[in-house]
């Protein structure tokens, strides 16, 4: 393995776990939205450093870009600036994640190295996939095959989910649309509190 | 250092995961732990792309004069799991929406006040 790769991996996870810290830490709710899309995005250079080019493509559309544009519309709907008093360090939280993220590290020492051809992973299903793929369905992208031919279902599942997902943003949201008809003068939320008191 | 370089991966992961999981337990305004969860889902992709990844390897793309490839399965699974992902995030969201307009906040600790003290410490 060449230096100047790992040199590239290890410079892009650094900066990333520094966005992370950086979100973590900020209270200005279009901050956290921004550095949340630089966060994917970042993800989207790595995937493509370490050869997972559709991940990469799919995390740049999506995650990056979709992603974002629905928490700025959220930020927007609910003219939410910056957190309510914001805390800086709760005690009892951060110590059952350093508990948690220790064992973790301690369950990461007898996995196999990054990178190793000889990991299990790497050795079990997927080299049958590299050989016969493209000659079985024609397509030179693995990735591309396997999703659309062999798992075609699972695929068809996820669309399911996606079709879900958006109707049930459609319910929720439209439903609040209804409610606020009724009312005489309603220009926004604010009423409902109103109405509430 | 060898040991170091060939876990690092892995620890950067699980340190994005915690940061992504103290942003969930610990931060109580509603968009922000949103951000949390998807920080926390990242991780889980980036540790699957890392695990996936082969030294030599190329992407998986057959071509001429390449042999080793990446191993494509990993990715199809991340490629399934953002999508969905963010099929997740926009429900979250719109939840969060529907909070706004019915508490008039979408911070956590202020919302379980309202329901602990009902409706007349609002009035």
């Amino acid at each position: 393995m060449n230096p100047a790769d790992i040199f590239i991996d290890i410079f892009l996870l650094l900066l990333m776990a520094a966005v992370a810290i950086a979100i973590v830490r900020s209270h200005l709710m279009f901050a956290v939205v921004m550095l949340s899309g630089i966060f994917s995005l970042l993800a989207a250079v790595l995937y493509v450093h370490l050869t997972a080019v559709d991940v990469a493509f799919t995390e740049a559309a999506v995650g990056a870009g979709v992603s974002t544009l629905l928490f700025l519309a959220t930020l927007a709907l609910t003219h939410v600036n910056v957190e309510e008093k914001h805390k800086p360090v709760r005690v009892v939280p951060l110590v059952i994640v350093t508990a948690t993220g220790a064992m973790l590290i301690w369950g990461t020492l007898d996995m196999p190295h990054y990178g190793d051809p000889e990991a299990p992973a790497n050795k079990h299903v997927a080299p049958r996939y590299i050989q016969e793929s493209p000659k079985e369905t024609g397509l030179p992208n693995m990735v591309t095959s396997v999703l659309a031919s062999y798992r075609g279902y699972d695929t068809l599942g996820e669309v399911v989910v996606i079709f879900t997902a958006g109707a049930g943003v459609l319910v929720i949201l439209g439903r609040s649309r209804r409610r606020r008809r009724p009312g005489v003068n309603d220009e926004d939320g604010d009423n409902l509190e109103e109405e509430r008191a | 250092m060898e040991t170091v370089i060939g876990l690092f991966n892995y620890w950067i992961v699980i340190v994005l995961m915690m940061a992504g999981f103290y942003i969930v337990i610990a931060q109580e305004n509603m968009i922000k732990k949103m951000v949390g969860l998807s920080i926390f889902q990242v991780a889980v992709f980036v540790f699957y792309i890392s695990m996936s990844n082969v030294f030599g390897g190329t992407a998986p793309i057959a071509a001429e004069g390449f042999t080793l490839y990446s191993n494509p399965l990993p990715h199809v699974l991340i490629l399934t799991a953002i999508v969905v992902g963010v099929a997740t995030t926009a429900l979250g969201l719109a939840l969060i929406v529907r909070i706004k307009e019915e508490f008039g906040t979408i911070e956590d600790d202020r919302i379980r006040d309202m329901e602990e003290h009902g409706e007349e410490s609002e009035a």
